[in-house]
């Protein structure tokens, strides 16, 4: 296999930040005026930067990412829809950047979760119901801890009973590997000739 | 005799390469379209691996994003655009991939040119590292955005690994009224099913409203395909697609023109083909349409007034409301109708063609612009630029007192320099009312050509069905 190796997923441990915002779009998440570069680093301190920076430049302290209590969180607990509109891959090499690994959401935009899983962010969907569970434990726990084992496909929030995740078992497995998409395809370099015999291609 | 299938299925049958148990389909693509923003790491990533474009014939590029729309002799905005430029040339340079740069004469948003130049067929598979790649849908092709990361496997091996989405047909019957367009009927769709009720799906827009639309109008249709999120909306191809495309430099000629329109024939959903799911709406029953809020979702009737948090379905529903009003600095219950504006904004891959242009001079013509609104009239591309002009409306923009720019993005992503100040209210026929989307601080409230026209000769948003006919 072909593979390009990278960090295999398997469980992250961590406090957790709640941004309790539904139909969060990749503009907000990493505004167009950021995506002259590049290159896939560096854009860490440019997540949110219209919510996370006031218009003069200075930090909003209210914004979650900002607040003491986030410095360390590598799960990001959002509402529905996260991730919506522009297919930018910046967005998640920016969230990426700020030191996250997870974002746990009641629904993701289709485009946002592929791109999120290509660079080892894991998009975890729960129910409403969990949601709602995580940001009031939140509320009352700034500390509490919050466990995703994609191996077992569960999230666990410290003191509860693990609570069972979908994901593509495809994705899962590239994630769990530390390999991506393209060395497949590669693989079958054959097929795809035969392919473009085939269909005049 | 196999089941009926729909317009989707076809396609997508037609591009599966291989399908492994457990895995997604590794799906054929016939056609990549590049721009300066969402390639640069792409074709890093190839030459990190030492990898070639495996079809520079499928693959074409054009710069839209962060150029400039002030005459070319103008730089462009800062460094960081013109490196982002100048690596797209040289990338392509090295790797053999047609460039319509901003000296060519074609050069325009790339959703544009891909159908101008007859790249857009009719049962193709489209990609581009744009979420408004579904426009090129309004041919019957398979046409969506994508990730960077997803762009370099497509230049690597012309394949994509892309689980089958489910289908969603919005049904739409009867006869839009007068004033009403493609653009209120993509918003008021959108306001119905919220901008994630399409997540996971394919859109065929279908019913006798959207056979009675030119391809200009079903272009705009399924570009906003994604802000209901959308993964594709796609429109059977007919005799309205064939004589658009006839012609046109990358159509088929001749004796395979003629095998090709046999072939985009059998295209369209066969009787009885089954959606996953519908949604149907009544062309009559429509009206001009505007936003109030920061998604497209949040879009009402011109007519009305802005909703109160209360309304909303659900306690996220409600803040949503709450925190875009706050934003927009609307009062709930105010008519949207007199809201004052700043700037008015023509152009983008919504709205930046021949008829949208058309229809905006048809209401400026022989009126002025309000006093203290700027006008931005941003061609989609040059050769829609040369059209227009020798059409004349570039007079009739230019005598109103709006700016008639080069062709680009401009102010629908506010990459180039073209963008509103903190606190403008604009009205633009672009895609995305998102806070910041135009300029940081900026509102944005979307509407059709018609309705930006109107917006631009009052001063406020309004009713364009007074201006419909031009001057008495």
């Amino acid at each position: 296999m072909s593979f390009e190796p990278r960090e295999p997923f398997t469980s992250v441990t961590s406090i957790y930040v709640v941004l309790p915002v539904d139909n969060v779009d990749t503009d907000q998440i990493i505004p167009a005026r950021f995506l002259k570069v590049t290159d896939k680093r560096g854009l860490g301190d440019q997540v949110f930067a219209d919510w996370r920076y006031r218009a003069d430049g200075t930090i909003n302290a209210d914004f979650p990412l900002n607040r003491p209590d986030a410095v360390g969180a590598q799960i990001l607990v959002a509402g529905a829809n996260f991730g919506s509109g522009s297919s930018r891959e910046h967005a998640p090499w920016a969230l990426v950047g700020w030191g996250l690994r997870v974002i746990v959401a009641p629904a993701f935009a289709d485009i946002f979760k592929q791109n999120a899983m290509k660079n080892g962010l894991l998009p975890v969907t729960v129910s409403p119901a969990m949601y709602d569970r995580l940001a009031a434990r939140r509320h009352a726990d700034a500390a509490a801890r919050l466990s995703i084992d994609l191996p077992a496909q569960t999230l666990t929030l410290a003191g509860e009973e693990p609570a069972h995740f979908d994901i593509d078992p495809f994705a899962k497995d590239c994630l769990v590997r530390g390999v991506d998409e393209l060395g497949y395809l590669l693989d079958r370099a054959s097929d795809i000739e035969r392919y473009e015999t085939q269909h005049a291609r | 005799m196999s089941a009926p299938r729909t317009l989707f299925e076809k396609v997508w049958n037609e591009h599966v390469v291989r399908q492994d148990p457990g895995a997604p389909a590794m799906l054929y693509i016939d056609l990549q379209l590049i721009h300066e923003v969402t390639s640069p790491q792409a074709f890093d990533g190839l030459r990190a691996r030492g990898l070639r474009v495996r079809r520079t014939d499928r693959t074409v590029a054009t710069m839209d994003h962060s150029t400039p729309t002030l005459p070319r002799s103008l730089a462009v905005v800062d460094p960081q655009a013109e490196a982002q430029l100048q690596k797209l040339k040289a990338n392509c340079a090295e790797f053999g991939v047609q460039l319509y740069d901003l000296d060519s004469t074609e050069q325009g948003i790339v959703h544009i040119i891909g159908p101008e130049l007859g790249m857009t067929q009719p049962g193709r598979t489209i990609v581009c590292g744009d979420s408004h790649t579904s426009t090129h849908g309004a041919f019957g092709a398979l046409a969506f955005g994508i990730g960077t990361s997803e762009v370099e496997h497509v230049l690597a091996t012309q394949c994509l690994l892309q689980s089958k989405p489910k289908t969603l047909e919005v049904r739409i019957d009867g006869v839009l009224p007068a004033g009403v367009g493609a653009k209120d009927v993509i918003l008021a769709l959108i306001a119905k099913i919220g901008t994630g009720g399409a997540t996971g799906h394919v859109i065929e827009y279908r019913g006798t409203a959207i056979d009675a639309l030119d391809m200009e109008s079903r272009m705009t249709i399924c570009n906003m395909s994604i802000e209901a999120g959308a993964r594709a909306g796609m429109i059977a191809p007919d005799e309205e697609t064939f004589a658009w495309l006839r012609g046109r430099r990358f159509a088929p000629k001749a004796q395979a023109w003629d095998a090709a329109v046999n072939k985009w024939r059998k295209l369209p959903s066969d009787e009885g083909a089954v959606y996953d799911a519908s949604v149907t709406m009544d062309a009559a029953s429509l009206a001009p349409m505007v936003t109030y809020g920061t998604n497209p979702g949040m879009g009402m009737a011109i007519t009305g007034r802005v909703p109160s948090p209360e309304s909303g379905a659900s306690p996220a529903d409600r803040a949503a409301i709450a925190k875009a009003l706050d934003y927009m600095g609307l009062s709930a219950g105010a008519l949207i109708a007199g809201q004052r504006i700043d700037v008015v904004f023509i152009g983008s891959c919504t709205n930046g063609r021949m008829g949208d242009l058309r229809a905006a001079a048809g209401v400026m013509r022989g009126r002025t612009v309000a006093p203290g609104v700027r006008v931005l009239v941003v061609p989609g591309s040059k050769t829609i630029k040369r059209q227009a002009e020798a059409e004349g409306l570039d007079a009739v923009f230019r005598e109103a007192g709006a700016e008639w720019r080069e062709a680009g993005c401009s102010m629908c992503i506010a990459m180039n320099g073209d963008q509103l100040s903190p606190g403008q209210y604009a009205v633009s026929t672009s895609n995305r009312n998102f806070e910041g989307r135009q300029g940081r601080g900026g509102r944005t409230f979307l509407a059709s050509p018609i309705t930006a026209a109107a917006a631009a000769v009052t001063g406020h948003v309004v009713d364009p069905r007074g201006f419909l006919g031009g001057v008495s």
